[in-house]
């Protein structure tokens, strides 16, 4: 079920300005991949160009591969849809849809498939409610607005959305960044148990939480305003917070910059 | 277990040269449709043209690409097609007018005035429609801008509570005032109520009521996009609140504000209705707004427009064409000015 | 230029109560303009009841039922059925005419068209909204009206069993139908314009949920944009219909004006309140415009109905969407 990324010489840009320049690298499957560095640096453009959301911004384009178990998805004849299909993402603030009850919000990816049995999509919405670690809480609300729950709620709500169209990968643009602690430290426990499963790539601002989470972290940098964002070093996560092999990445998680 | 399974990241779809060859096929099948059947016209031949290539495309999008792709094409290009067929009109107005304005206009049209011009003369002019217009706008413009600025101003700066409710509420019913109502009221209070007869100035005030509500909802727009740290360093320096209204806040906001006012004006010089009601129409050059009936430009071309007779209708879309100048020079220059606004 | 004082002396010299007057003044001027656009509204609605009420003494309530409309005949019989029946009929099939086409083009502005394309369509609806309604009349008359012919007349003999599309007389022309297609043409921008704020308003973040689940762009909007946008763009189709019930030029000039009450939008004739205010006011007695006056009101009340309902709507939407609900 999960895959292996392996990206060779990936530039993204907006219009005519340079966001990431020739990043390679190869993400590990069934492993939490943590993405840092400062503001700005483009981890967040670089793992939207992993699943195609990138090309979503009017303007924005990308070159290079992103190869999926092998098979490039910026390549001829795919289908930018197919890939966010089996690349789910979980986004910086919660963004569940505010129209839609609990059920639908998890529902609404297997809708799109053709999915529309009610028993199916019923045992669907309690697995992944289950998997998300949110079935006890809404359990008996499942037909209430999804954006009534707590923000913390909320972002689980939209993982056990993307987790249930079963995808092979699971991309999360600093997930926590907009939640209160014990609501991060859910989220953080539950990436622990998703990783079994999943690949999962997670782009953080905060350093302790990679610590927490990833097997291996990959710290992104910028050399100065208007200039693209590069991938510096990457490696065991031990390795980058104890002895990095760039004086940047050091300079950095010693909190000289960023 | 998996409902939906992993999924193929390649799929078949529809290449560009298929589509372009469904569009000739599309083309191709309307032409021996139309050699076939009493089919004809232009505009027929593009409507059968493009309902067979919508067709074609979703079906063979349908069977390449499967359904979801077929839905999401046969979506978008009718999304696509509406914005096309809301351009169509304006093109075909725009156009349409200046052709047969620009056949009809003659250099006398603009300087002399229908005094004395028979039904089937080819004479006379929107000379004294033009000065009409001119004044009505005019006294529109005296009244309702201080009017809507200051209420703007009370609504932004001062106001608080229900006060400030009932007035934007008014100002929405104001906006939604159908602009003959505001020619009735101005009959029934001032010609009617008042005895005091058909006028420009009577046209003009009709006029202010429908300018009112866009000036204040413009008005207003621009003073909230002040920043309030403007505000509050002005009243640090001990500067009173109305010295700060008057010459911080409407400096930062007057490129706002005098795009929004001439759109306004832009608006109510079109306006016909209210004028049939309150100015009523006259032959003659008539320059003291304050007595007596007055004509004005859209009121000239709603006239000359009714009549049976070529030259009139003549006139009537030479008037059309110059009320079009005026109004599309005042959008553009309010346009302009947009761009130059800081706080846009 | 003078020196300044020390800021003691000026606390002390410059009386406080000058500054006050200043400011009380202002601030009265701005409350008095407030308060002047309310006496403006009930102006309006004092005078239009004071001035229409002779009419309603004399045709009581038969003046809404009645669909003659001969104020100055003796004796006086008019009522305003018919004209109320033409407006709504005009303005309902307009909105049937408009209401696709305004949101589809919004639609391709906001979620479709790269962002120049958008701006450019902004500059298209602010001219189309700046257009004056004689203009329209006047190209309605002279271009649409003949352009309309065929397709009517096409209508009428394959589908004249519906009696919406069946022409009596086989003649078309200033129909009920090119009314509308004018007024259609005419409230386009309004929709347009409010919907496009409406779909803008949309969080990005909605359309992105949509797209990283596997969403094709059209159900992108459907799941993402449309739901959230439901009540804002009721509100904008209910204003394009408070538009389309008063518009009176461009009607007066497309309408061979008739008084009757039937649902053959093709054959010419039909009237609305607006464009019968229009056409009548010049030929009319003192009881002929006071009744013109009562009309008025009647026209009054209903777009007032239709605005303020709209407003409410949209007011409730931006609500919603700015979380405040």
């Amino acid at each position: 079920m999960a895959k292996r990324i392996d990206v060779e010489d990936l530039n993204a840009w907006y219009g005519s300005f340079h966001a990431v320049a020739d990043v390679s690298m190869t993400i590990e499957p069934k492993q939490v991949t943590a993405l840092i560095g400062p503001s700005g640096c483009g981890k967040s453009t670089f793992l939207r160009a992993l699943n195609r959301m990138h090309e979503v911004v009017r303007g924005a384009r990308v070159s290079g591969q992103v190869l999926l178990d092998g098979q490039d998805i910026y390549g001829e004849g795919v289908d930018a849809v197919a890939v966010r299909r089996s690349i789910g993402m979980v986004f910086q603030r919660p963004n569940p849809f505010p129209t839609m009850s609990v059920r639908d919000n998890v529902a609404a990816g297997l809708k799109l498939n053709g999915v529309r049995k009610k028993s199916e999509l019923d045992d669907v919405v309690e697995r992944s409610l289950t998997m998300a670690g949110l079935w006890d809480e809404v359990s008996h609300r499942l037909d209430r607005p999804g954006g009534g729950l707590s923000g913390g709620q909320q972002q689980r709500l939209c993982i056990a959305r993307a987790l249930a169209v079963e995808p092979e990968v699971l991309l999360m643009d600093e997930p926590c960044s907009s939640l209160d602690p014990i609501s991060t430290l859910r989220i953080e426990d539950l990436i622990g148990e998703l990783k079994d499963r999943y690949t999962i790539v997670i782009v953080t601002h905060n350093m302790q939480e990679a610590a927490r989470v990833s097997e291996t972290t990959a710290f992104f940098n910028i050399a100065g305003a208007g200039e693209p964002g590069r991938l510096i070093e990457m490696g065991p996560t031990t390795k980058i917070f104890t002895k990095p092999d760039d004086t940047r990445t050091e300079d950095y998680i010693t909190g000289r910059f960023g | 277990m998996a409902l939906v399974g992993p999924v193929a990241l390649r799929r078949r779809s529809v290449s560009r040269a298929l589509l372009g060859l469904v569009g000739a096929g599309a083309i191709g099948l309307t032409a021996l449709l139309f050699t076939a059947t009493p089919f004809q016209g232009v505009l027929d031949f593009v409507l059968v043209a493009y309902l067979l290539y919508v067709v074609a495309q979703t079906a063979v999008s349908y069977a390449v690409e499967g359904a979801r792709s077929a839905r999401n094409r046969l979506a978008l290009t009718l999304l696509v097609s509406a914005l096309f067929l809301a351009l169509v009109p304006l093109a075909a107005v725009l156009i349409y007018t200046v052709q047969r304005g620009v056949q009809a206009i003659s250099p006398g049209f603009l300087t002399h005035s229908m005094n004395g011009v028979g039904p089937l003369e080819d004479a006379g002019g929107a000379y004294h429609a033009i000065v009409g217009t001119l004044e009505q706008v005019v006294i529109a413009s005296v009244i309702s801008i201080p009017l809507g600025l200051l209420a703007a101003v009370y609504i932004v700066e001062y106001g608080r509570g229900r006060l400030v409710y009932w007035i934007r509420f008014f100002v929405d019913v104001m906006t939604g005032l159908p602009s003959i109502v505001a020619g009735l009221f101005i009959f029934a209070f001032w010609v009617l109520g008042l005895h005091k007869g058909f006028s420009g100035f009577a046209a003009g005030m009709a006029l202010a009521i429908l300018m009112i509500p866009i000036v204040v909802r413009a008005s207003e727009e621009m003073l909230k996009l002040v920043p309030n740290d403007l505000r509050e360093a002005s009243y640090a320096l001990g500067v009173p609140r109305w010295r700060t209204i008057v010459s911080v806040v409407f400096p930062a906001a007057s490129a706002g504000l005098t795009t929004g006012i001439i759109l306004a004006v832009a608006r109510v010089t079109g306006e016909t209705a209210p004028l049939l009601l309150t100015a009523f129409g006259f032959d003659a050059i008539r320059t003291n707004p304050f007595s007596g009936p007055q004509s004005g430009l859209p009121l000239f071309v709603f006239s000359q427009a009714g009549s049976a007779f070529d030259v009139a209708v003549n006139r009537a879309w030479a008037g059309a064409l110059t009320l079009i100048a005026i109004v599309l020079v005042l959008t553009v220059l309010a346009r302009v000015l947009t761009r130059r606004n800081v706080l846009a | 230029m003078t020196v300044a004082a020390p800021a003691s002396e000026r606390l002390a010299s410059r009386s406080t109560r000058e500054v006050r007057r200043g400011d009380r003044i202002f601030r009265g001027l701005s409350v008095g303009s407030g308060l002047a656009i309310l006496a403006i509204i009930v102006a309006i609605a004092v005078f239009l009841v004071w001035k229409a009420l002779p009419a309603f003494h004399t045709s009581g309530l038969r003046f809404f039922t009645q669909t003659a409309w001969f104020p100055d005949a003796r004796p006086a019989r008019f009522g305003v059925a018919a004209l109320a029946f033409g407006t709504v009929l005009s303005s309902v099939v307009a909105l049937v005419l408009v209401v696709p086409v305004a949101i589809g083009a919004a639609l391709t502005l906001t979620e479709l068209a790269p962002r120049r394309l958008g701006v450019f369509g902004g500059y298209v609806v602010d001219v189309l909204a700046v257009v004056p309604s004689v203009v329209y009349g006047l190209w309605g008359v002279y271009y649409l009206v003949p352009k309309l012919i065929p397709m009517q007349r096409w209508l009428d003999h394959n589908a004249g069993f519906v009696p919406l599309f069946q022409s009596r007389n086989d003649t078309f022309g200033r129909s009920v139908f090119a009314a509308s297609a004018v007024l259609a043409i005419m409230v386009l921008p309004i929709i347009a314009a409010i919907s496009r704020e409406v779909f803008r308003q949309v969080p990005q973040a909605n359309r992105e949920a949509a797209l990283a689940l596997g969403a094709t762009r059209w159900e992108t909007i459907r799941m993402a944009v449309l739901p959230p946008s439901r009540s804002g763009v009721v509100g904008a189709v209910m204003l394009g219909f408070g538009r389309a019930l008063g518009e009176t030029i461009a009607v007066a000039l497309v309408l061979a004006a008739s008084f009757n009450v039937n649902f053959h939008v093709f054959e010419p004739g039909g009237n609305t309140i607006a464009a019968n205010i229009a056409t009548k006011f010049g030929e009319s007695g003192v009881t002929g415009r006071e009744a013109l006056i009562a009309s008025g009101l009647v026209l009054f009340v209903i777009t007032l109905g239709v605005n303020m309902a709209a407003r409410g709507v949209v007011y409730r939407s931006t609500r919603i969407a700015e979380g405040k609900v």
